[in-house]
């Protein structure tokens, strides 16, 4: 184990929650503008030049307002649920790797060996906050499936009829993706024989992107990702239309409020964060950014690019909500588990015997294109998806003309 | 209600099957996608108002104006027409015998007064005129800070046509020059010049 220096891990708590504080801020503006944008308008323009005050304006009015909690609520969990939205946003934060890292060397087959890698590995600097932490991305996951808690506390304990049953939805909508979420990682951590992100991230570096070999498990992850994160098009749980807020209802717009909004983009952060390092090989840029020899500047460098591969992913993020239209529930159920479940299962077992038999991973790539255009012909054979409740066909009266139905009653 | 819907009449529609291209999903996101990024650099439609000020179509109904003749004095005959037509009953007028000077003018309005906050800006007062003295031009922007300094009188309304006429922003009903066929047994001994 490297040792624990508080020095260093202090510094990068400060810096990470700082940055990211900050990133979100200007996340929801850019959030904002992007929705101005697409639909021909401008956008916050008016605080600051260009608009870039906005967020701390809202910041400010956010702080400012009245604390309201409604006589009717679960006073303790009412206010529970922010601080556990928060808190598990930030904590899943802990392991993911935002700059250049070191893998944490494997087992040594003496003691003395082990001594001699472990002291080579602690002169290593790593920027995650707590880096080889062996169940890794696991403890990202536990984590972020935690944020359902504090969605359906919100829920429930707002005593709305409308909060609940958003709530509902979501826990409903988040467990069902949990499965694909992590089944698609499978097949990627066969591979590297690791949780360890710092590990995945290596095993990228010395063969490829995971990207190129494993592309329906990204798929499935990516989609899952959208739906963890209540995501347009899987925003059930705050679908205004029908909902009114949805979980969310009885915050008024203050700061218990501003945590759920400010969680939810966390979250976003954080997932695009594992999507970069997962599938897009994190820091590695086919070896770009080995040409930088200064240490100083590799490590700017392998920021940049690995906050630059998470950047893409959250603008995807902004731009998918206004190209895709909400799922209803039913088709989002049948979505998780009649298409994304068995096609993460077929991934795992096709990376199974790919692993088992020592074939070239490469294969992967083909099997995934395979079971992903399968998947599109059962679609097209069995037709549509249609749950929606049969509409009993009246025979029309004898003598009425079709179509004149509204005369017969 | 109609009854004689027959089934002819009625365009029933399939939903469109989808092949195997949009069963695939991502052709299609991508294809969204393609849309969406399109749009975030297309111009926009947006106008900064109190900088980038509107062009108002012509027909805009906005604030009245007194029209003025060709020697500049009033165009009104004070003949009623607009206040009996208007439907706010916005308009006041007190009608006075013409100056002397006023070749061929029998009546003109001592006083013309409008309540701009009474008016409902539809037009019928410069559609009942005969002579084309009252219009409603594009100026949209009326504010004030009491009751009373919205209510427009001659001179104002006067004035708010020199600064029309200055600015360029005519109505687009603007008949210039003489007075309109209401006015022409007015005018019969006039040359017309």
């Amino acid at each position: 184990m490297p040792e624990f220096n508080w020095q260093y891990t202090g510094l990068i708590i400060a810096a990470v929650i700082g940055t990211i504080m900050g990133y979100i801020a200007y996340l929801i503006l850019l959030e904002r503008w992007v929705a101005a944008w697409v639909q021909d308008r401008f956008g916050p323009n008016r605080v600051g030049p260009y608009g870039l005050l906005q967020p701390i304006a809202d910041g400010g009015k956010m702080f400012l307002k009245e604390e309201v909690i409604p006589g009717h609520v679960d006073k303790v969990f009412f206010v529970m649920a922010p601080i556990v939205a928060f808190s598990t946003a930030l904590l899943a934060l802990a392991v993911v790797p935002i700059g250049s890292t070191v893998a944490p060397p494997p087992a040594q087959p003496t003691f003395a060996a082990f001594e001699t890698v472990q002291a080579e590995y602690a002169s290593h600097f790593s920027t995650v906050i707590v880096p080889a932490l062996d169940i890794g991305i696991l403890y990202s996951f536990a984590l972020g499936s935690l944020a359902v808690y504090s969605v359906i506390l919100a829920g429930w304990s707002s005593n709305n009829k409308f909060s609940l049953l958003g709530s509902m939805r979501s826990s409903a909508q988040i467990i069902s993706y949990e499965i694909p979420l992590g089944m698609s990682i499978v097949g990627v951590l066969l591979f590297t024989q690791s949780l360890n992100l710092e590990t995945v991230i290596q095993y990228q570096q010395d063969h490829t992107w995971f990207l190129f070999t494993q592309p329906l498990a990204f798929l499935l992850f990516l989609t899952s990702v959208y739906a963890e994160c209540n995501r347009l098009p899987f925003d059930l749980p705050e679908a205004e239309q029908e909902l009114v807020g949805g979980y969310h209802t009885e915050y008024s717009n203050s700061m218990k409020l501003g945590l759920m909004l400010l969680a939810e983009y966390a979250h976003m952060i954080t997932t695009s964060f594992l999507m970069s390092i997962v599938f897009l090989g994190g820091w590695g840029l086919f070896g770009l950014e080995s040409l930088v020899e200064n240490a100083y500047a590799a490590f700017a460098v392998k920021l940049l690019i690995l906050t630059g591969k998470m950047s893409a992913f959250v603008v995807l993020f902004l731009l998918v909500r206004w190209t895709i239209p909400r799922f209803r529930f039913d088709q989002l159920m049948s979505l998780a588990w009649k298409v994304m479940i068995p096609l993460s299962i077929l991934n795992v077992l096709a990376a199974t015997l790919v692993r088992q038999f020592n074939i070239t991973p490469w294969a992967m790539t083909g099997v995934s294109a395979v079971l992903f255009v399968g998947a599109g012909l059962i679609a097209v054979r069995n037709g549509p998806v249609n749950n929606a409740p049969r509409k009993l066909k009246k025979p029309l009266p004898p003598g009425l003309q079709a179509g004149v139905t509204y005369a017969a009653r | 209600m109609s009854t004689t819907r027959v089934e002819k009449d009625v365009k029933w529609i399939d939903e469109p099957k989808l092949g195997l291209f949009e069963n695939l999903y991502l052709p299609i996101v991508f294809d969204g996608l393609k849309t969406t990024i399109s749009h975030l650099f297309t111009r926009k439609v947006t106008e900064s108002y109190p900088e980038q000020e509107p062009t108002m179509v012509p027909n805009y109904r906005g604030v009245h104006r007194l029209n003025r003749d060709t020697e500049g004095r009033t165009k009104c005959v004070a003949c009623y027409m607009c206040a009996t037509a208007c439907p706010a009953h916005c308009i006041d007028i007190v009608a006075a015998p013409a100056p002397a000077d006023w070749v061929g003018r029998e009546k003109y309005p001592e006083t013309f007064v409008i309540d701009e906050l009474r008016c409902i800006y539809c037009g019928m007062c410069e559609e009942a005129c005969p002579v084309d003295a009252i219009e409603l031009t594009t100026l949209y922007d009326l504010t004030g800070l009491s009751r009373e300094q919205l209510i427009f009188d001659k001179e104002k309304l006067l004035s708010v046509y020199d600064q029309t006429v200055k600015a360029g922003t005519d109505p687009v009903r603007t008949q210039s020059g003489n007075l309109g066929p209401a006015s022409d047994t007015a005018q019969a001994g006039v040359p017309k010049a």
